[in-house]
């Protein structure tokens, strides 16, 4: 990845423009503009209050934002023209053969998973607690289901159409249970499993969807170091071996330093630093916000990094030792 | 002992149709946390469109039982699932998302409204049908001249009731809208972010009870061979009674109130008095809430802190 032109400037996924939310009197996030790269794993970090699940909220459906555009882009390539061509045809998506453009703002929740392709987890876990392991994860591709058993009709009599589908939904939850170390857990209530198993069960059934974006929010939130690791690999392989594009919101350096190839950071419903980690790392806004310097003394802050020895590992150890 | 029996037959053959019903309250109320009040009425519809089935089928020169009966369930199931569709579409949803009691109240003004568009337009006077199944076997005759019989129409009744519920808890615990259904119950805005079309599954939900409705209204045609257009307010009455007792949300619960009010009412009035049936199920409606307040089957709602 070249300095000069990041992936996600040049091929994003999602490209997030002018976004501003509202509650009432409140401006949770003002005119925010920012780019996930197609592949990559990208982090929206920040203090807390800064806006980052209410992005997460706006992405997924959860709100309709006040004001700004979100385009998610499928297949390579997608110009923004066509996606100014879709905005002003006042559709909700388009297609042009392999590439596809939705724009998330103005369609509503379901479709956001079903047609676009995002799927997402919550800080507090939302499972179908009083549903099996395995159930939960075949509700999340009911979609294919329902054509095939013909809306119920065809299931009840067992035709081989839908005995297929069947046979294949379950074949592909058990294999995101098998990459969640959960298959052992199977026929269990999902409320019954650790705090971490369903963490990972949440992540499991989000891909079970088929997404194209994967946004986890406070994935690692709660989870011991061990669990914490093993959440690193699956997020990993998640992105390497299934092409999907993961952003995420974490509060743990730890794993944001890790996995991320791209970090967004926010205070105050504003995008204050955006780039790679060790760009980030040591952008002395960055390291005030956490720090909870006033924006006055920034400039003082970037003085004193500057005469330091370059911005050494131990400035940004701070940044990271410091949680909000 | 005899006469033990013939309440008890009778008792399980009203507590079907009751539990027919009752699945209906239970379904929508676990699915959107609502009292569908205008449900007895669905229930009375049907019974009336199999009603309109019937004669229009006997004006055809159509007499062959099993043939109309199988004519008249379709009809029937379909018009008044479509009934069902309609009261959502048009007075619930447009509700969705608003204050609690809102869709409480709609509902009751539905009920009224159901009720009064029948009458305007079948007239209030009872409508009588023939019996059309008769017969049965004597299960027993003791020698003091009392008769254990179970009719054929009672038959008929608890073994379609048997074969729905049957059918019914397949689709609910082992087809992929019965996993929707359930998902929504438990978190619909989380069922919506996984693709679920939420909307579309509360709808089905209300096909799927009215339906189960219509068989009712038939059966209570058949049985009973009377109908007007008050029927759905007392039965509807009964069947919330039975899925509150059974533990609301719970469909084997709704079956067992439904059992439970149709065997008190049966048994109160064979040893006790006709007059206070309804009384009798109710204060044992009481007396179950009070020591198990869930109802039941229901499970109890835990609060997470």
């Amino acid at each position: 990845m070249s300095e000069m032109s990041p992936r996600w400037t040049q091929d994003p996924v999602l490209k997030v423009e002018n976004l501003t939310m509202r509650f009432g009197g409140l401006t949770a996030i003002d005119s925010l503009s920012f780019n996930v790269g197609r592949g990559d794993i990208t982090a929206l970090i920040g203090p807390n209050g800064a806006g980052k699940t209410t992005v997460f909220n706006c992405v997924t459906g959860f709100y309709k934002p006040t004001e700004g555009r979100i385009s998610l882009r499928r297949g390579r390539g997608v110009s923004d023209a066509m996606v100014d061509e879709l905005t002003t045809s006042g559709n909700q998506f388009s297609r042009d053969g392999e590439r596809s453009v939705f724009l998330l703002e103005r369609m509503s929740d379901f479709k956001i998973t079903e047609v676009a392709g995002v799927a997402r987890t919550f800080q507090n876990i939302r499972l179908f607690g009083g549903m099996t392991v395995l159930e939960n994860l075949l509700v999340a591709q009911h979609n294919r289901l329902m054509a095939a058993s013909g809306y119920t009709i065809f299931g009840l009599l067992g035709l081989p159409g839908y005995r297929r589908a069947a046979e294949a939904a379950k074949e592909k939850a058990i294999f995101w249970l098998s990459h969640a170390n959960l298959l052992d857990r199977a026929d269990d209530p999902a409320a019954d499993l650790s705090y971490g198993a369903q963490r990972r069960l949440e992540i499991a059934r989000a891909m079970c969807t088929d997404p194209v974006l994967l946004c986890l929010d406070e994935p690692a939130a709660g989870l011991n170091p061990r669990e914490s690791a093993d959440l690193n690999t699956l997020i990993k392989y998640i992105r390497d071996e299934h092409g999907v594009s993961v952003l995420l919101i974490e509060h743990d350096m730890g794993v944001v330093m890790e996995i991320s190839d791209h970090v967004i950071v926010l205070d105050y419903g504003r995008k204050i630093s955006d780039g790679t980690t060790d760009a980030v790392r040591s952008d002395p806004k960055v390291i005030a916000a956490y720090l909870g310097v006033d924006d006055t003394e920034v400039d003082e802050v970037e003085n004193d990094l500057d005469h330091d020895v370059a911005p050494t590992p131990a400035a940004p150890a701070n940044a990271e030792g410091v949680r909000p | 002992m005899e006469y033990f029996l013939q309440q008890l037959i009778n008792g399980i053959t009203l507590g079907s149709i009751y539990g027919l019903i009752a699945i209906g309250y239970t379904m929508v109320y676990g699915i959107i946390g609502m009292i569908n009040f205008a449900h007895g009425e669905i229930f009375m519809i049907g019974s009336f469109i199999a009603l309109t089935a019937f004669l229009v089928l006997a004006s055809l020169g159509i007499t062959f039982l099993p043939l109309v009966l199988l004519i008249i369930l379709i009809v029937a199931m379909g018009f008044t699932a479509l009934w069902g569709w309609s009261i959502e579409r048009v007075a619930y949803r447009p509700l969705r998302g608003s204050f609690r009691l809102a869709p409480l109240i709609t509902a009751i003004g539905m009920s009224i409204f159901l009720q009064n568009f029948v009458q305007v337009t079948q007239g209030a006077r009872i409508k009588p049908l023939p019996p059309q199944i008769t017969g049965g076997v004597t299960l027993l005759s003791s020698s003091d001249g009392i008769v254990v019989q179970l009719s054929t129409m009672q038959m008929i009744i608890i073994v379609t009731t048997v074969v729905l519920m049957a059918g019914f808890t397949t689709v609910i615990n082992r087809t992929s809208l019965g996993r929707q259904q359930r998902a929504c119950e438990q978190d619909q805005k989380m069922a919506a972010l996984l693709g679920v079309n939420v909307d579309r599954t509360i709808s089905l939900t209300f096909v799927m009870g009215a339906g189960l409705a219509a068989v009712a209204g038939i059966m209570y045609l058949l049985y009973y061979g009377v109908i007007d257009f008050y029927i759905g307010f007392l039965a509807g009455v009964k069947a919330f009674t039975a899925a509150v007792l059974g533990g609301i949300g719970s469909l084997p619960g709704a079956m067992l109130g439904g059992l439970a009010i149709g065997l008190i009412e049966t048994f109160w009035s064979g040893y006790f008095s006709v007059e206070y049936k309804d009384v009798a199920a109710f204060s044992i409606l009481a007396i179950v809430l009070i020591f198990m307040p869930s109802g039941l089957l229901g499970r109890p709602e835990v609060e997470k802190v």
